[in-house]
């Protein structure tokens, strides 16, 4: 009975989630080992064809190059920055609220406004960061067309709508280290920049862990300015894996290959969490 | 030293908050002195009456608040239901069943875009708003953080309700949901965040005025084909992030904490 009365209480969400989760995920593994469907020609089994040719096809090694490039850049920056803000807000300062609310507000507003407020930064003429430098003198750069600056231009931005979000979670952390520590610490005579690596530092390290996770594993899906800003461009430059993905399907209409493509997608996402499982969980727990 | 730590900290705010500022400067002043610092510019409202004529802001907003609360609403019936079956009963392959569940943590429906589209279009819910919101509905997150917090509440209250003659539904109506408000809380302020900002799977969905949400209107109005002027186009994004922005200002303790709440385990 008691059977029964689970499984019923989980139909529901179990049925969305097959259509939605479990059912995409397996027809598109299918759907990377065939060829496409067209008029005249029905699908054929086609083997690791179109892993053969993804592996040959220089967009998709430049887009996973770029990925990784924009998950390892945006990551760390942010990271520190984020324990840097918290380290600020938690000592004693005046207007503290106001302090925190800069720091906060852009992680809660959509990254398609973001980019568009971005935009205008970064605009070849009128944008602002030319502005200043022609105030010191120096030429301007087309920062979102020109392929040596574009994907850096994207991780400056990103890291300034991020950081805010690990922030509070450091803010957290830090309310919670025991004070006693920092006491002896001063009786010791150690200086605050020692007591920051020697006692505050490694307290935080599983708080770091976790947002450093949850911020690369954002950090492959992250791909809404690109409609705004660059579409990927100049040249594939500033193309990501999940924007590759889209444009396969969507505009090129290459159901197969895009399969394949999100195939080496989900298999980054499933490692990436398989690595957070084994060796993060086990190693950081001091509690 | 800890004048130079003060001063870095209203640097970094001062950096940190220049964005926004601009785009609050643009968007209240004309073309002519959008780019031209001066107290003395005279303000207008005039961008936010272009923007307004020429893209249905009001109505992608209405569409938005449709969707996000539609998305909500299901979301804690089928997440409220599935986490009291992981948190209360024993049954056959629950931990199969919950393992299942997590996966979609890691398997978002965005990355699934091309088959989930397929899976709209032979349901004929392709640009509709509730095409937009199925695939959220079952949200792995929340099922997740209340079964934790299901997982709290003592079994003495539950036993003390059996014998008061309270049935199973009644012992969750009664005990469980009342006692997860706070959980309710963190959870309903993160999905609607995270709904009102998303944009790629909305975007693939919605194809007309009446089902756009903001995010997906923004950016068509944005498109450089448009040629839209700088502060019109500030005005349009500040009239996207408003709703938000405001409800933000107004409950920013409840939303920090919320996203503390619903981020550590």
């Amino acid at each position: 009975m008691k059977h029964l009365y689970g499984w019923l209480l989980l139909l529901p969400a179990f049925l969305l989630l097959s259509m939605f989760t479990y059912y995409p995920a397996i027809a598109t593994l299918i759907d990377s080992f065939f060829t496409n469907k067209t008029v005249i020609r029905p699908q054929k089994f086609a083997g690791l064809d179109n892993f053969a040719f993804m592996l040959k096809d220089e967009v998709f090694i430049t887009t996973l190059k770029n990925t990784f490039y924009f998950a390892l850049g945006t990551v760390p920056v942010s990271i520190a920055l984020a324990l840097i803000m918290a380290l600020f807000i938690n000592q004693k300062i005046y207007a503290k609220g106001i302090v925190r609310l800069a720091y906060f507000t852009p992680t809660i507003l959509p990254m398609v406004a973001v980019a568009n407020i971005w935009l205008f930064f970064y605009a070849p003429q009128i944008g602002l960061i030319n502005k200043v430098l022609a105030f010191f003198g120096y030429g301007g750069v087309n920062w979102l067309g020109n392929s040596n600056t574009v994907l850096e231009a994207l991780m400056v931005m990103t890291v300034w709508k991020e950081a805010g979000f690990f922030m509070i979670f450091y803010i957290a952390a830090l309310q919670s280290l025991p004070k006693e520590l920092y006491e002896a610490a001063k009786i010791e005579g150690a200086s605050s920049w020692t007591s920051f690596w020697r006692i505050t530092f490694p307290l935080l390290m599983p708080t770091t862990f976790f947002v450093m996770i949850n911020a690369v594993l954002n950090a492959f899906k992250l791909v809404d300015h690109l409609f705004i800003l660059t579409k990927g461009g100049p040249d594939n430059a500033s193309n990501l894996l999940l924007y590759y993905i889209y444009e396969t399907a969507f505009s090129f209409f290459d159901y197969s290959y895009a399969a394949t493509l999100t195939v080496a997608l989900l298999t980054i996402l499933i490692l990436l969490s398989l690595f957070q499982f084994s060796v993060i969980e086990k190693r950081v727990h001091y509690k | 030293m800890k004048y130079l730590q003060t001063l870095a900290t209203w640097v970094l705010a001062i950096l940190w908050s220049l964005p926004l500022l601009y785009a609050f400067w643009a968007a209240f002043h004309l073309e002519s002195s959008a780019t031209h610092f001066s107290l003395s510019a005279p303000l207008t409202l005039n961008n936010f009456k272009i923007a307004l004529s020429q893209a249905p802001f009001f109505r992608y907003m209405f569409n938005t608040m449709i969707m996000v609360t539609m998305i909500l609403g299901v979301q804690l019936v089928l997440c409220t239901l599935a986490a009291y079956a992981f948190a209360k009963f024993d049954f056959y392959g629950k931990n199969v069943a919950f393992f299942l569940v997590l996966l979609q943590l890691m398997i978002v429906p965005e990355i699934l875009i091309m088959k989930n589209y397929q899976t709209l279009a032979d349901l004929g819910l392709t640009d509709t708003i509730l095409g937009i919101g199925l695939p959220y509905m079952a949200s792995a997150f929340g099922i997740f953080l209340l079964r934790q917090t299901f997982k709290t509440i003592p079994k003495e209250l539950d036993d003390a309700a059996k014998i008061e003659g309270c049935s199973q539904m009644c012992i969750l109506w009664r005990i469980y949901i009342p006692l997860s408000k706070p959980t309710y809380l963190a959870y309903a302020l993160v999905s609607i965040s995270y709904h009102w900002n998303n944009f790629l799977w909305p975007l693939v969905v919605s194809n007309s005025q009446t089902v756009r949400p903001l995010t997906v209107g923004l950016a068509i109005f944005a498109a450089p084909e448009s040629g839209v002027e700088w502060p019109i186009l500030s005005a349009a994004t500040l009239l996207s992030v408003a709703p938000l922005l405001l409800a933000f200002l107004l409950f920013q303790r409840q939303f920090v904490e919320s996203f503390l709440h619903t981020g550590i385990k």
